[in-house]
């Protein structure tokens, strides 16, 4: 049995990422992302990056972390976005339900305002799904089947392979 | 707090590394990332200043082969070990399924040591947690620097509680990858709590 704090099943992942589609159609931007906040990548869409994805959502979340800490020391409760502008690529950060953050990749085939204004009305429809699934995991304790010893001495078994000199 | 995505099969989990200032904990995050293969491996993002001391984290992720339809991927994380980087120790612990305390062997660091393991609980403690309640294996590294302490004192003083413990010389490669394991494995044991 498993117990974490932090399991996606299917319905949950779908109806993300359909916001995420519907926001990257009509904000014109190149892709999507949703991190959590610990850095881990739960979704993403749009055009695949030509970068290490993982990279990217672990420096997103430490650039959101640092910006919170900025925002506290000067006596602001937190920055719910951020934005970073390039001269070709730009990026926008916007956290959503406490611990997620959304991140929108665009050029200069949009605007900020546009992606700003649209990025709001996704994060309604992300708040609303992320909650329910934060419900669910708060009172179901789930009994994961397929973390069972096989599956625990299969990966062992990895381990030994991958760390070894 | 390991992830577990159902759509997209995959299971992330983050590693910590912790220890006082040039412990060496960089340096075994670099050995794992030259030994691993290519395709396991992601990019080493390394945010240090100029000098090559760690000033935000280090990070490198690393993929298992794909176990009953599940891609399991480990987070390396390092903390920056100077004492007036807290505010970012804490921030990278956040999400920790499992914590590397990576000592100096060097009588020299012996008090480092202890402080920062004491910040490591402290730390710990504002996400309600503890060593007690992760995978948590202490690593005593530069076991070949000339002016060491002894193995047993070093037990008796960072390690009362008797987690498991390991013998490095990271720069060589020596310990590096059994650490590795055994935090690794601890969280797999936790994912399937029997």
């Amino acid at each position: 049995m498993v117990k974490t704090d932090w399991t996606i099943y299917e319905e949950d992942y779908w109806a993300i990422t359909s916001v995420l589609k519907e926001l990257l159609k009509n904000s014109n931007s190149q892709s999507v992302l949703l991190i959590d906040k610990t850095g881990q990548l739960i979704a993403s869409v749009g055009i695949e990056p030509d970068f290490d994805l993982m990279s990217f959502a672990s420096l997103c979340a430490a650039d959101f972390e640092a910006n919170s800490q900025l925002a506290t020391l000067i006596g602001e409760k937190d920055f719910s976005t951020l934005y970073h502008q390039g001269a070709d690529e730009s990026m926008y950060l916007a956290r959503i339900a406490s611990s997620i953050i959304l991140v929108v990749l665009f050029n200069k085939r949009t605007t900020l305002g546009l992606v700003r204004l649209r990025v709001k009305k996704a994060v309604e429809g992300l708040n609303t799904i992320l909650n329910r699934l934060f419900e669910k995991l708060e009172y179901e304790n789930e009994d994961l089947k397929e973390f069972d010893e096989e599956f625990t001495q299969a990966l062992t078994k990895e381990i030994d392979a991958l760390f070894s000199d | 707090m390991s992830l577990i995505n159902y759509s997209s099969r995959e299971i992330n989990c983050k590693i910590v590394y912790y220890g006082p200032g040039l412990c060496g904990k960089t340096t075994n995050i670099q050995y794992v990332y030259n030994k691993v293969a290519p395709e396991t491996k992601g990019k080493l993002i390394t945010l240090a200043t100029e000098m090559d001391r760690t000033l935000f984290f280090d990070f490198l992720p690393l993929e298992l082969g794909t176990v009953k339809g599940f891609k399991t991927r480990f987070h390396l994380y390092t903390v920056p070990g100077q004492v007036y980087y807290d505010a970012s120790r804490k921030l990278i612990l956040r999400g920790v399924d499992g914590v590397v305390f990576v000592a100096d062997s060097q009588s020299s660091r012996f008090d480092a040591n202890i402080e920062s393991l004491y910040n490591l609980h402290e730390n710990l403690e504002e996400y309600k947690l503890s060593v007690e309640d992760l995978p948590f294996v202490i690593q005593y590294n530069k076991r070949d620097m000339p002016d060491i302490i002894s193995l047993d004192d070093l037990e008796q003083e960072l390690n009362p509680e008797r987690y498991p413990s390991l013998e490095a010389v990271a720069t060589k490669g020596v310990g590096v990858f059994d650490t590795l394991k055994t935090v690794a494995k601890g969280i797999l044991q936790r994912l399937s709590k029997n």
